[in-house]
């Protein structure tokens, strides 16, 4: 979220540290995990409004048009991957790619990425978290989703399976 | 439904939140459009991917520095009572 290895490490131990300190706050119904990473990510998303001088909770200016879905692109490099997740995951440089692409995502479509699908934030919180309509998180994390597949795609999909975006037909 | 239409419901199909009217709309749709289906099927692979990826390693000497001042911490908020005479 961070992008920064300083900041990074700056919030993990503030946030062992708070755990530390609220232990007694932990309900045993929620995952513990869920429990740190909520922590987590509430001291990141101080720091990235500290780094905007930005005092609301909302990470953007008052100003910031709303996204709209039909101004999403279309999909370009259509085919199926080579591999399946399961065995991607087990490679070193796979995580290379999957960094590489986050940090191409604008900040504020990577932010909605990761709350909702790294950390299972649900759309309601993720757009509580942000300062965002449930609307705008929406379309925020559509782009996101669809770039990384852009780009993930064009680096593990077989090109002897791709789909031509000529061939890409309304019905 | 059009690819466009499909594209736009993309996000609540992908979370099973879509509306079961509209789900066999889509559903139609993907039957006879394969770019539809491999860009579907491409979203839900890439959103797995980055959900299991592998943890990020912490730097030996930050996880070091971390588990000293966690340890510090423990030792003055678990001070050990004093010993009765």
């Amino acid at each position: 979220m961070l992008r920064q290895e300083q900041d990074a490490e700056d919030v993990t131990q503030q946030t062992f540290l708070s755990a530390l300190e609220n232990l007694n706050g932990f309900r045993s119904e929620a995952s513990f995990a869920t429990w740190l990473f909520r922590i987590a990510t509430h001291a990141a998303l101080k720091v990235i409004r500290k780094r905007k001088g930005l005092k609301t909770v909302s990470l953007e200016e008052a100003t910031e048009e709303t996204d709209r879905v039909d101004s999403v692109p279309h999909p370009e490099f259509i085919a199926d991957w080579r591999q399946s997740p399961e065995q991607l995951v087990q490679k070193r440089e796979i995580q290379r790619l999957l960094d590489e692409a986050l940090a191409r995502l604008d900040e504020k479509h990577r932010l909605v990425f990761l709350l909702r699908d790294v950390e299972g934030f649900s759309v309601r919180e993720t757009a509580d978290a942000l300062g965002l309509t449930e609307a705008n998180t929406k379309v925020r994390l559509l782009r996101a989703r669809l770039q990384l597949r852009e780009e993930l795609t064009r680096s593990l999909g077989d090109p002897d399976k791709r789909v031509m975006r000529s061939h890409y037909p309304e019905h | 439904m059009k690819c466009e239409e499909l594209l736009a419901m993309l996000n609540e199909y992908v979370d099973g939140t879509i509306d079961p009217v509209v789900c066999k709309d889509f559903e139609q749709h993907l039957a006879g459009c394969n770019p539809c289906q491999v860009v579907v099927d491409n979203i839900r692979k890439t959103i797995t991917l980055y959900k299991e990826g592998q943890p990020y390693e912490l730097p030996v000497a930050f996880r070091n520095r971390l588990h000293s001042v966690l340890r510090q911490r423990w030792k003055e908020t678990h001070a050990a009572p004093p010993k009765p005479k």
